[in-house]
């Protein structure tokens, strides 16, 4: 979480499913009762981005700022909106964001499918793959396997995964068929990548690390703990070198409005193409429930936890120091 | 190999991998990939039905980007700004743009501010904050705290014992700088 202005009363939360409890006077398509599953992007619908298909940067819907669009309990930067892990939450734009939980769909899938789910697939999206290419993928969390996953329905021909958290890389190789790293046992993984593609690089490259990124003492304290880079850049620098000339790059890993220093020059003279966006989740849907139904994406297969809402702080804590192999934790509302 | 023209032979087999993963291949032709990142003909998201949605109440001088030319018709109100971190808070948004390091740097600011105004005050009110429950700490015992961490190639383990320093450090610093102000009031007053 980028903890640059969140204000203290805030409810986090941007992956969520629930029940209707009431619906605004103009809303026209949800009524009580309805289960529904809530894309983590608040958007308008209409505005310029989203007639154009960016849900995740309506203009309409965040003062706070024009560089970002909304996401649920998310920060102030985006919007100051409250999020869903809380008994209720105000979902605007009712009749465009949210859709019925289909039938067959358990809930679990649908609620990561508001994001997690949709932001791995985005991510491979973006990366432009072709039939054969060779595709390597930082990061093992939740976004990470689901990219890897969908990089091989997008043609992939070979799938690498990196991470330095063993059990998640366990699951990158169960879970989505893929090669995997640890970078914590190589001195340089970037030169470990060049190797294992003959010196050439990666066709394409997916971040899905972010600003969360580990990095050296100095770079974790000044932008993990400090937060005063606008993330460690230490993800993105190693995609951009470790991207084949003429390569692309995607970026869904999160980084925020403050500065980052991003080895620019290089993605430069190598003619890199980078891609990167907050997912569209709405956008991704259609198709997703088609490879959910299909059992080609099986999104449930990564939760380790179900933690009530009323251990949360114990919950955050699990996640955040990765103890006792988490990956994927689902907040349960048994009050409910 | 990247010093000829030739491509070098670094993956299996389409049929191999068909065969092997299920869905291999399904979304190989983009045109079945949703379309991103823009769509040619503007069309609203399916489910709206309005032109310009209408205008959320505004119940205080809602703080916003110079960059927008309007109040955005929605909005969160999840933190109205108050107190001091408040009055940085405005300031922020007032003068500088998202283009100036100013502007995050005094929102960094504004949110520091407001986790110490927000400790204070709810120590005033007598709910205190709890450093035990509220940190999570206590998932330490229960959730394998060293067996997750030792003897498994983590690369952030070697630096995650400046977390409690981090953490509590500014505590410690403020109650230090409590007591020593406590007993200069003292001495003052004797
Ligand atoms: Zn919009």
């Amino acid at each position: 979480m980028l903890r640059l202005d969140h204000g203290i009363g805030h409810t986090f939360g941007h992956e969520f499913v629930g029940v209707v409890h009431e619906v605004g006077p103009s809303v026209q398509h949800l009524k009580v009762g309805d289960k529904v599953m809530v894309p983590s992007n608040i958007f308008c619908g209409t505005c310029y981005f989203c007639a154009r298909g960016l849900y995740s940067n309506s203009h309409n819907v965040n003062p706070n700022a024009t560089a970002v669009g909304s996401i649920y309990g998310y920060s102030h930067t985006t919007g100051g909106y409250d999020g869903g892990q809380a008994e209720f939450v105000r979902v605007p734009f009712a009749d465009v964001g949210p859709s019925l939980i289909p039938d067959w769909m358990s809930e679990d899938d649908a609620a990561l499918l508001t994001d997690a789910v949709a932001t791995g697939y985005f991510g491979a999206q973006l990366g432009d793959i072709v039939e054969g290419d060779v595709v390597v993928v930082l990061g093992a969390g939740p976004v990470g396997l689901f990219a890897a996953k969908s990089a091989w329905l997008m043609g992939a021909g070979r799938v690498i995964v990196i991470d330095h958290l063993d059990y998640r890389l366990a699951k990158a190789r169960d879970f989505a068929h893929a090669e995997t790293y640890n970078f914590a046992e190589h001195d340089d993984i970037v030169v470990l990548l060049k190797r294992l593609t003959e010196g050439l690089g990666a066709d394409a490259v997916i971040d899905a690390v972010g600003a969360e990124a580990d990095g050296n003492l100095l770079q974790h304290v000044t932008s993990a703990k400090l937060k005063m880079q606008g993330g460690s850049p230490v993800a993105l620098n190693w995609a951009i070198d470790a991207a084949r000339k003429g390569g692309t790059v995607s970026v869904v890993g999160a980084y925020g409005p403050l500065f980052s220093a991003v080895k620019f020059g290089d993605a430069l003279n190598k003619g890199l193409t980078l891609r990167m966006n907050q997912c569209p989740v709405k956008r991704q849907w259609p198709r997703l429930f088609e490879h959910v139904r299909n059992g080609y994406l099986n999104p449930s297969e990564i939760i380790t936890h179900r933690i009530p809402l009323e251990h949360i702080a114990e919950g955050y804590h699990m996640f955040s120091a990765k103890l006792d192999d988490c990956i994927k934790p689902i907040i349960v509302n048994d009050a409910a | 190999m990247p010093y000829t023209a030739a491509k070098p032979d670094l993956v299996p087999s389409s049929e191999e991998l068909r065969a092997r993963i299920p869905g291999w291949g399904v979304d190989l032709d983009p045109a079945d990939r949703p379309s991103v990142p823009r769509m040619r003909d503007p069309e609203p998201a399916p489910g709206a039905h309005w032109t310009l949605p209408e205008q959320q109440e505004e119940r205080w001088p809602r703080e916003r980007s110079i960059e927008h030319m309007r109040l955005t018709p929605a909005f969160g109100t999840s933190c109205p700004p108050k107190g001091l971190s408040g009055v940085i808070r405005k300031a922020a948004y007032a003068r500088y743009s998202e283009a100036r390091a100013a502007h995050w740097l005094l929102l960094m600011l504004g949110d520091r501010v407001d986790m110490v105004e927000s400790a204070v005050t709810s120590a005033l009110r007598g709910r205190p904050d709890n450093p035990i429950t509220e940190t999570g700490i206590l998932s330490e015992p229960r959730r394998h705290g060293i067996s997750s961490r030792f003897g498994r190639n983590r690369a952030d383990v070697k630096h995650q014992w400046l977390d409690p320093v981090i953490v509590a450090g500014p505590w410690v610093l403020a109650g230090w700088g409590a007591v020593r102000a406590a007993r200069r009031l003292r001495r003052g007053a004797a």
